[in-house]
């Protein structure tokens, strides 16, 4: 049995969850993007990122969760050097349900993954450890991140498999990138602790995996460890280990973790937040279209096959290109030249930024497609050529000669030529009209892939006269 | 130049011109040059504020507008952070710590050109009634150097009373405010929770604390609730007042009010020349045309053991953050692993701030939780419940400030269970959100007396109103410096 918790910063928030830093703290100094509140200083109080406790309570109607009508945050107390107040303010349903998000639950193919709760907290500061051996080994803190809005998604035990780990942090990832409230791409943004258990044994918490990627990894290590020492009949005991994400192992942790007492109670400087049903219905109305309404509307809307209107829906960037360039006509081609043609070259986080393709680009080609002006083949040249440089199509398709031969004197002579070049093939064409294609790729052969094959077809029949 | 005048006089006087500000603050500053070796209720003074003081005369020459203040002479409890001062709490822990932006009550003042002489003296992090905790040494009641001041904001009221400064800000958790009022003889108020933005008050217990004024009069404590006061963005539980005036009406009167007079609160252990002088004020309100009747609230004699309980859970939880690892006091770190340095260095905490935080790491842990801190908090509800009923009968409550007079340095600091008998007439205030108001009103043999009033929340007006129309029923002699 697998149950996880993963943490998703709100990176897409302008601030902190009390203080007007940045949500996003990437890119700035270490101890750069801090202030008297998120360090903690003597006299300062926290301010509640109300955007914050939208996006959260929005996540977890996303996951199907009960959402109740007041929430609170709580102390979790507890001495750490990553902790600038020593205690974290964070949520629980101890007393009573006043977490952001209740119970709900994720359909993962036809298997249901429940979630117990989801909760608003802020994420400590990160520490930096220095020195080679234990003896002159300091420890460094950077607050950037201390106080980055962090929604903590805890699952019940239901994942059976890291396959089924791995199926819903997919879902997981695309919902949140979805609903514009995290960026599962960025380093540190998604991380997660995984409880693990096999049949016969106790429960081993793994804590401090950094990505979701290595999360499948922990969990399928951890299994294998805990079946090799179930079938050598070794006790597996209940414990707390961490990823090594250098080793890709997970290692016994020799702290105390279980034994602290966190001395939970009502953080006093928050009131209590008030969502009331006029609240959530305007947060329901401004929530993006699901993934699995966005996937029905292309099928039935575009005619677009199943498998492509998947692609498509399930992630946000190709779904936004797509919505911001297709119109009724050219949807089907839209999604074809996405999913065929862009899919490969935009597979990276880094490619996307450096790409300078836009929606008015995509439709562009699709037009020129659909009219006749630009072959398949040429279109994928003028794609590459878009992402690298941003210029408009018709500039490229001038500026590489890419643009189809559709004048018809110009394609007639070629053909002439065609025919009389290859009189043998023109003869088959009568018994067999399939040879017919074989003369169109002579045809593009000479043209460099530029003819109007359209034009081409009925040309050729007509020189020949079949 | 004449000191002893009160905060509204000194605006008036500056106004028309008949003394200017520089004069005032530097005589101010003598006057804590004078006095303070003997009383220490500053624990550092601002060198600047003459330079101050002289720029808002220039100000007022040149007909430029002016803040409401006028350059007055304001003390601050050393839990408030003024920008580029040192705040210490009262402690070593924070003996270097100079804070980098100034409390919201502070930039209020600084808007309206008060001008502040210097941080005063406390119980360290502001815990005890007597400022004897203060790890820079005790303060001094001006009205007898034997006898303690009370606390924990015990400089607010020295200064105040020994005209060391006009006007006063402290903190009151459980009467840190009323109660040194009481024993220096000042006007001490404790605004209903939220009417005050707490943004820059070094915590102690959060969920019930309240910054307040300490005052000569009762309309100089309306006047600094006018600067003061108000929604704040920076406190998420401060409340909107509307910019309301607590200065108009304050002469209204309390014809017809009904005053509740607590039971539990004039009991056993009452001194007799307190409850004397509380049935005194009961006679002279009487006269005034209120209507006094006894009332028993059950609770209040819960009140102490849950306000320990819940102070110190929040303490232990506030005070964490002083690790000594981003600010604090001169202790390397190198050598030490996190864990054993923290021990090490928060053992610079004076004794009642350890025995609170041991407190404070057992009553709300796994086990002990349900025997102490959530049973705290059910008197906690309870006892508001009471008090609220009870407001629908009464106008306003009203008991002595403390019990007992002003006693002798040195002669409870060992005994910290009697020393919490002390707070049983204030606790209930912060407990239950409402406001209260220390006024004094009696001298007996040389140790001030005040009579404390409690309103229902919100009616911090209504409460100064009766405050100063108790304060109108006396003259008091002039302390004997
Ligand atoms: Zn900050």
């Amino acid at each position: 049995m697998i149950g996880l918790e993963i943490h998703c910063q709100l990176t897409n928030l302008n601030s902190k969850l009390f203080c007007p830093c940045k949500a996003n703290y990437r890119g700035f100094e270490i101890n750069e993007n801090i202030c008297p509140i998120c360090i903690g200083l003597p006299g300062s109080m926290p301010r509640l990122n109300q955007e914050a406790v939208k996006k959260a309570t929005i996540i977890a109607m996303a996951l199907n969760c009960s959402t109740p009508e007041k929430i609170a945050f709580f102390r979790k107390n507890y001495f750490y050097p990553d902790l600038p107040k020593n205690f974290q303010i964070t949520q629980l349903n101890i007393y009573g349900d006043t977490s952001v998000g209740g119970t709900g639950s994720v359909m993962v193919g036809d298997k249901k993954i429940n979630i117990t709760r989801i909760q608003l907290e802020e994420d400590p500061g990160r520490l930096i450890y220095e020195g080679s051996s234990s003896k002159n080994q300091i420890t460094l803190v950077d607050y950037n991140r201390a106080g980055t809005p962090l929604v903590e998604i805890v699952t019940e035990p239901d994942f059976e498999t890291p396959k089924e780990v791995r199926d819903f942090l997919n879902i997981l990832s695309d919902i949140l990138e979805n609903l514009g409230v995290a960026d599962p791409s960025l380093e540190g943004a998604m991380r997660a602790d995984a409880n693990v258990s096999i049949k016969g044994g106790k429960k081993v918490e793994i804590k401090n995996i950094g990505s979701f990627h290595d999360l499948e990894k922990a969990v399928h290590f951890e299994i294998t460890r805990q079946e090799s020492l179930h079938s050598r009949e070794i006790e597996i005991i209940q414990e707390t280990r961490h990823w090594d994400d250098k080793r890709k192992i997970t290692v016994s942790s020799r702290s105390k973790e279980e034994e602290l007492d966190y001395r939970y109670f009502l953080e006093g400087d928050i009131p209590w937040v008030i969502i009331d049903p006029a609240t959530k219905t305007k947060l329901i109305s401004e929530m993006p279209e699901s993934i699995v309404s966005k996937k029905e509307r292309y099928v039935s809307k575009y005619h677009i096959p199943a498998q492509v209107a998947d692609v498509l829906s399930s992630d946000k960037y190709y779904s936004d290109l797509f919505e911001d360039s297709h119109t009724e006509s050219n949807a089907k081609e839209i999604a074809n030249i996405i999913t065929t043609d862009l899919m490969g070259l935009v597979d990276t986080r880094e490619k996307r930024e450096a790409s300078k393709l836009t929606p008015h680009h995509l439709k562009d080609l699709a037009d020129s497609i659909q009219s006749s002006k630009l072959s398949r083949n040429s279109s994928k040249n003028a794609l590459h050529e878009i992402l690298k440089t941003g210029k408009d199509l018709s500039i490229i398709i001038k500026e590489l000669d890419l643009g189809n031969v559709s004048d018809e004197s110009e394609l007639s002579g070629i053909i002439t030529q065609v025919i009389s070049e290859e009189a043998q093939a023109v003869e088959q064409t009568r018994s067999n009209p399939q040879t017919i294609n074989y003369l169109v790729g002579k045809v593009m052969q000479k043209t460099k892939g530029k003819a109007d094959p359209t034009l081409t077809l009925n040309l050729l029949k007509k020189q020949i006269g079949i | 130049m004449n000191l002893k005048i009160s905060a509204l006089d000194y605006i008036q006087e500056v106004k028309i011109g008949n003394i200017s500000a520089e004069d005032f603050v530097a005589k101010t500053l003598e006057q804590i040059h004078n006095e303070d070796d003997k009383l220490h209720a500053f624990l550092s003074v601002n060198e600047k504020a003459v330079d101050q003081a002289r720029d808002i005369d220039k100000k007022i020459k040149s007909g430029e507008k002016v803040g409401d203040c006028f350059g007055m002479p304001i003390s601050i409890k050393d839990n408030l952070c003024i920008k580029d001062s040192k705040t210490t709490c009262a402690s070593k822990m924070l003996e270097n710590f100079i804070a980098p932006y100034d409390a919201t009550v502070i930039r209020k003042l600084k808007q309206q050109d008060a001008i502040f002489v210097g941080k005063v003296n406390m119980d360290e992090f502001a815990m005890g009634l007597t400022t004897e905790f203060s790890a820079f040494g005790p303060s001094k009641n001006p009205w007898n150097n034997d006898c303690v001041p009370g606390g924990s904001s015990g400089g607010s009221a020295v200064s105040v009373s020994a005209f060391e400064c006009v006007a006063s800000l402290g903190s009151d958790t459980g009467g840190s405010v009323r109660n040194p009022a009481s024993f220096c003889s000042a006007v001490g108020f404790k605004p209903t929770y939220g009417l005050i933005s707490r943004f820059g008050l070094i915590s102690y217990a959060n969920s019930i604390e309240q910054i307040g004024p300490l005052t000569r009069t009762v309309k100089d404590t309306a006047f600094m609730l006018n600067m003061i006061s108000g929604i704040d963005p920076n406190d998420n539980t401060t409340i909107d007042n509307k910019n309301e005036d607590y200065l108009s009406g304050i002469d209204s009167g309390i014809e017809g009010k009904k005053i509740g007079i607590i039971k539990e609160m004039i009991g056993e252990g009452i001194d007799p020349a307190v409850l004397s002088a509380t049935k005194d004020a009961i006679s002279k309100l009487e006269s005034l045309g209120a209507i006094c009747e006894e009332i028993s609230l059950d609770m209040v004699k819960y009140s102490v053991a849950a306000y320990y309980t819940i102070t110190a859970t929040e303490a232990g939880s506030n005070l964490a953050r002083y690790d000594n690892i981003r600010y604090g006091y001169d202790f390397p770190l190198e050598g030490y692993e996190f864990n054993s340095y923290i021990s090490k260095a928060r053992r610079n905490f004076g004794p009642e701030v350890t025995r609170r935080m041991i407190i404070g790491g057992f009553v709300p842990s796994s086990g002990q939780a349900g025997k102490y801190f959530l049973k705290a908090l059910k008197v906690k509800s309870k006892l508001t419940n009471e008090i609220n009923d009870a407001f629908k009968r009464f106008d306003l409550l009203l008991s002595p400030t403390v019990p007992v007079l002003p006693f002798k340095l040195g002669e409870k600091i060992d005994d910290p269970v009697s020393l919490f008998l002390v707070d049983i007439n204030t606790v209930t205030a912060n407990l239950t959100e409402k406001p209260a108001i220390s006024v004094p009103f009696a001298i007996s043999n040389g140790l001030p007396i005040g009579i404390q009033l409690m309103a229902d929340t919100l009616q911090d007006k209504q409460l100064l109103q009766a405050a100063y129309a108790l304060e109108q029923t006396v003259r008091l002699p002039e302390v004997p410096l």
